[in-house]
């Protein structure tokens, strides 16, 4: 383990697959307790980073420690320290709300008392308790996206990493989601997120734009907005990706 | 027992009892095929029709034609049908077979040593015609042999058959779709199994927890195996209870020999979804890699001595071959543990060693 202090720090990551570079020679750093925004058209590079970095991924080249364990020696480290929800909803449809929790704290080695309070714990702080018993299959998309959030922190990691959580979901489900974001993120814990929405892009404390494998973008976006002269970040981003064309 | 397997087995199952229409069809699926088999084929011939024509028109002649007809082998569809259209009786298939008394079959009776009696035989399927020429052949013999009792054969055999005295093809295919049904499931279920979560996507999330393959692969094991465990059992007891197949060996090896031939066919499936990207894929490499060779290959039908010299080698590969050796060898023959051993080590090992496959294979990482 290395503790330089920061909760992800990558330097000069890249992907290639065959000869298509996914993801080109990336460096970011990430604070402890940062809320940080991964932007970017489909296809940017952003899912590819986030896999690297969880360890579904080996990087081709460049270096990345998260939680201050290596990405490429210390992948089963990683997984016991980091949360991730993935962009595709991946629970199963056909296990019940419980059964689902139940699950997953029993794939991280939490003992039965301690899933029975976990489980409790995550269903009062969801409010689902009357669909406990429920299939996921039946459960609205939104409902369904807070309880992948929630499964994903069963074992308490500080770091969180949510691909795309809030694509598909309508707009107050999406609000509130973002709500458990920032609870989080007062209780101290890192978030990694990715998204394509811009005005939840405002919501994070730092945010970098990804275009064809390359960050292009990496500040505060209320510095970014400055630095643009925009009042928005969608016309930021249409302006730093414009910039990068020419 | 570790936590984290104990969770992916109960899981396992959770997803099995939620999908009954599967549980139904893996569980009916095998006994509706053992009562098609069991009825359906069968390598005896019964009613064969047959034709005969009779240009003596005696009492000997009679006498023999009754004796065709008191058999249940054949069933005379046609008399004195015109020497000219024979052919078109086999066109229009109205007789396998046409038996032609000549006209002088009585006086040659008396006054000749041999007398000769033509059966012209369709032989497009020789097999059968193989079985008609058999019938007749016994049934002159009989004939002979009551009108001059004092006639006696230099020498005869006596035949003793042993473990199937009646003969019974249900003794042959009983234990033989055991075989091909048990294989052909296991393979089935495990090939799915993991497939499917690397198509809706679950597999992801699996692979960000600090879960060893090890355990991901046991944890689907282990309740498919159970699974396949009841429908052998429920397979069996129908072979038993509905076909009278006896079992005369120990029950309890033929278990312990069943468990060991499920987890081949389970690892086989698991290799085989650690290798496929879809559902469809695994599904229909599983199908065509299990049920071809065991059918084929094991002497399930065809005897594997009777095969060319390459093709015996190839047979001594599938599983379903050696399985079908303890099987029979238990159920008909009552063969111990101790006459078993090798064919049993076999499956120990191709099962042991295709767990160990697919762990190496399984990747933790997407591609």
């Amino acid at each position: 383990m290395n503790n330089n202090g920061y909760a992800v720090s990558v330097e000069n990551l890249s992907r290639l697959f065959g000869t298509f570079k996914a993801v080109d020679n990336v460096s970011f750093k990430v604070e402890p307790g940062e809320i940080f925004g991964f932007l970017g058209a489909n296809g940017a590079g952003k899912t590819t980073t986030i896999r690297m970095l969880c360890g579904l991924l080996l990087p081709t080249s460049g270096k990345a420690t998260v939680a201050g364990y290596d990405v490429y020696k210390d992948t089963e480290a990683i997984k016991r320290n980091i949360g991730y929800m993935a962009q595709r909803f991946s629970l199963y449809e056909d296990l019940t709300v419980k059964e689902n929790i139940e699950f997953y704290g029993g794939v991280y080695g939490l003992n039965r008392k301690r899933i029975k309070t976990k489980t409790a714990e995550l269903l009062d702080y969801l409010k689902l308790w009357e669909h406990a018993d429920k299939l996921t299959a039946s459960l609205p998309l939104g409902w369904k996206q807070r309880m992948a959030l929630s499964t994903a922190l069963l074992h308490d990691p500080d770091l969180i990493f949510l691909d795309e959580p809030t694509s598909g979901v309508d707009p107050e489900s999406r609000r509130n989601f973002w709500m458990l974001i920032y609870e989080l993120s007062a209780q101290g814990k890192t978030i990694f997120v990715t998204t394509h929405f811009m005005d939840e892009a405002e919501y994070c404390h730092r945010l970098s734009i990804m275009r064809d494998g390359k960050i292009v973008e990496l500040d505060k976006p209320q510095l970014l907005k400055q630095k643009y002269k925009a009042t928005t970040m969608q016309d930021v981003f249409m302006k730093v990706v414009q910039k990068v064309e020419v | 027992m570790n936590q984290i397997l104990l969770s992916i087995i109960k899981k396992e199952f959770w997803h099995i009892l939620r999908d009954p229409q599967t549980l139904i069809i893996i569980l009916i699926m095998p006994i509706i095929m053992l009562f098609l088999f069991g009825y359906a084929i069968t390598l005896e011939m019964r009613d064969i029709n047959t034709v005969i024509i009779d240009h003596s028109k005696t009492p000997q002649s009679r006498q023999l034609i009754e004796k065709i007809r008191s058999t249940n082998f054949f069933n005379i569809t046609g008399f004195d049908t015109p020497e000219s259209q024979i052919e078109d009786v086999f066109f229009q298939r109205k007789a396998r077979c046409v038996l032609v008394i000549p006209p002088d079959f009585a006086s040659d009776l008396q006054t000749e040593m041999r007398t000769k009696i033509q059966l012209i035989i369709d032989a497009s399927d020789p097999n059968a015609a193989n079985f008609i020429n058999n019938y007749f052949a016994q049934l002159s013999m009989r004939y002979n042999y009551e009108n001059n009792p004092q006639l006696t054969m230099p020498f005869s055999i006596e035949p003793r058959i042993f473990y199937n005295p009646d003969l019974k093809s249900d003794y042959f295919f009983v234990p033989g779709l055991i075989a091909v049904l048990i294989l052909l499931i296991s393979a089935l279920l495990t090939s799915i199994a993991i497939v499917r979560e690397k198509e809706i996507g679950t597999m992801e999330q699996i692979l960000v927890s600090p879960v060893h393959p090890v355990q991901i692969i046991v944890g689907k094991v282990i309740p498919y195996t159970i699974l396949g465990f009841i429908d052998s059992i429920l397979i069996l007891m129908v072979g038993h209870l509905w076909f009278g197949v006896p079992v005369i060996g120990s029950v309890i090896l033929l278990l312990f020999a069943l468990i060991i031939y499920i987890l081949t066919g389970l690892s086989f499936g698991l290799m085989i979804s650690t290798i496929t990207n879809s559902q469809q894929m695994a599904m229909m490499a599983a199908l065509l890699s299990t049920i071809l060779p065991t059918i084929m290959l094991s002497g399930f039908i065809f005897p594997v001595e009777s095969m060319p010299l390459i093709f015996q080698y190839l047979s001594k590969i599938v599983p379903a071959t050696h399985f079908l050796e303890i099987i029979r060898g238990i159920m008909l023959k009552g063969n111990t543990l101790l006459d078993l051993k090798v064919q049993l080590s076999y499956l120990i090992g191709l099962a042991g060693l295709l767990i160990l496959v697919s762990v190496r294979k399984f990747s933790t990482k997407l591609e």
